[in-house]
């Protein structure tokens, strides 16, 4: 051995006799394996991604207040689906609602709709409902389960986010054009999505 | 249903800093407090002096007199329920006044502070220095995050601070389903 691998190995020998204590014993399990599941769950599955930024685009093209407020009516009242999820509650046709939320966001998008703020955000929430309550228990075995909450409801608002930065291009004709068509593109996933579901 | 217990860290190098360290690493501590330093900056200097004084000694008594009590499922629910309302209220971000910012703060510190109390009792660690870390951590967070949100002035930053209230009220209401499930 030389004299320089014998001091790196000095020098690591000293480096773990200081830092176990430090390192391991926090004895918590499965903290990043959640968060990073949460994180990546929502960008996992086309229908979760198009439906988020979907809601984004639609929030986009309403302009303000709803710009904001869709996606802050979204993960709140997605939160509220996936508890009821976690306590047991039944919830019927989870992926039909998750198909028709893809479908009914991509038509508002395409035909540019322009309901009361209210309106909007109750149409939101309640698609919001279904996301929550089939994707927001998904959690990993031995994987944190709040981490993974918490990394989910940050990813979904992250798409959420991704659909406004899309939707900027609303203020250029030609932008508005392909926005409508993106609606559609989202409306016919949606419908694809139904389909998987029905059969 | 499960007895949720606020997990106390070991640094390995003593109870003040295992204190420190375990608001950082415990979300069901760390989300509520973000949460009433965000709502109680956008209330503006007032409202985040209230709760920078408030909250910290608060959690200080709660840890203390926490040691008192037995673990219950009712910790981790009551704990949840006050950071989906702490978060919701920075999200729609009501005025209210200062003395009631103060209650929630002092709301906020007993319990949460008592749900660490038990845990300690429970683990036989050195309660007041432990305490006195985290009373520390409270502070440390409530006086950075308070003091950014008294100071956004922009409509997009403000709108900014309201969405990450929604995120943890959001993630609250997660941690009531986990913590009834």
């Amino acid at each position: 051995m030389s004299l320089n691998t014998q001091r790196r190995s000095g020098g690591l020998a000293t480096l773990a006799w200081l830092l176990p204590a430090a390192l391991f014993a926090h004895t918590r399990g499965g903290e990043a394996a959640g968060l990073l599941a949460g994180l990546s769950h929502p960008v996992s599955g086309l229908d979760h991604v198009l439906a988020m930024v979907a809601v984004g685009l639609w929030g986009a093209q309403l302009g303000p207040p709803a710009v904001w407020l869709l996606p802050v009516a979204f993960p709140m009242v997605m939160a509220l689906g996936g508890t009821l999820g976690l306590v047991g509650v039944h919830l019927p046709g989870v992926e039909i609602g998750i198909a028709l939320s893809a479908i009914g966001l991509g038509a508002a998008v395409l035909f540019e709709a322009k309901p009361k703020l209210g309106v909007a955000a109750a149409l939101v929430g309640f698609f919001a409902i279904f996301h929550g309550h089939a994707h927001g228990t998904e959690l990993p075995p031995g994987a944190n389960g709040l981490l993974y909450s918490i990394g989910f409801v940050v990813a979904t608002g992250l798409l959420h986010l991704a659909g406004i930065g899309i939707g900027t291009i609303h203020r250029w004709p030609a932008g508005r054009t392909a926005l409508r068509w993106t609606g559609a593109l989202v409306a016919l996933a949606g419908l694809a999505f139904l389909w998987k579901a029905v059969t | 249903m499960p007895v949720f217990l606020a997990h106390l860290m070991t640094t390995g190098l003593g109870p003040f800093y295992d204190g420190l360290a375990h608001l950082f690493v415990t979300p069901e501590d760390l989300l509520p407090v973000l949460a009433l330093s965000l709502a109680a900056g956008l209330r503006g200097p007032a409202g985040g002096r209230a709760v920078l004084f408030v909250l910290p000694a608060a959690w200080f008594a709660g840890t203390m007199l926490g040691r008192l009590f037995a673990p219950h499922w009712i910790w981790p629910v009551v704990s949840a329920g006050l950071t989906v309302s702490l978060g919701a209220l920075a999200a729609i971000d009501r005025r209210l006044p200062t003395a009631i910012v103060a209650v929630l703060a002092a709301m906020l510190g007993l319990w949460n502070g008592s749900w660490n109390g038990i845990e300690l009792a429970r683990s036989g660690a050195a309660a007041l220095g432990t305490g006195l870390g985290i009373a520390c951590a409270v502070f440390v967070v409530v006086a950075l995050l308070g003091a950014v949100a008294a100071a956004v002035r922009a409509l997009w930053a403000r709108i900014a601070v309201r969405v990450a209230g929604s995120w943890i009220a959001a993630a609250g209401l997660f941690m009531l389903g986990w913590a009834l499930r």
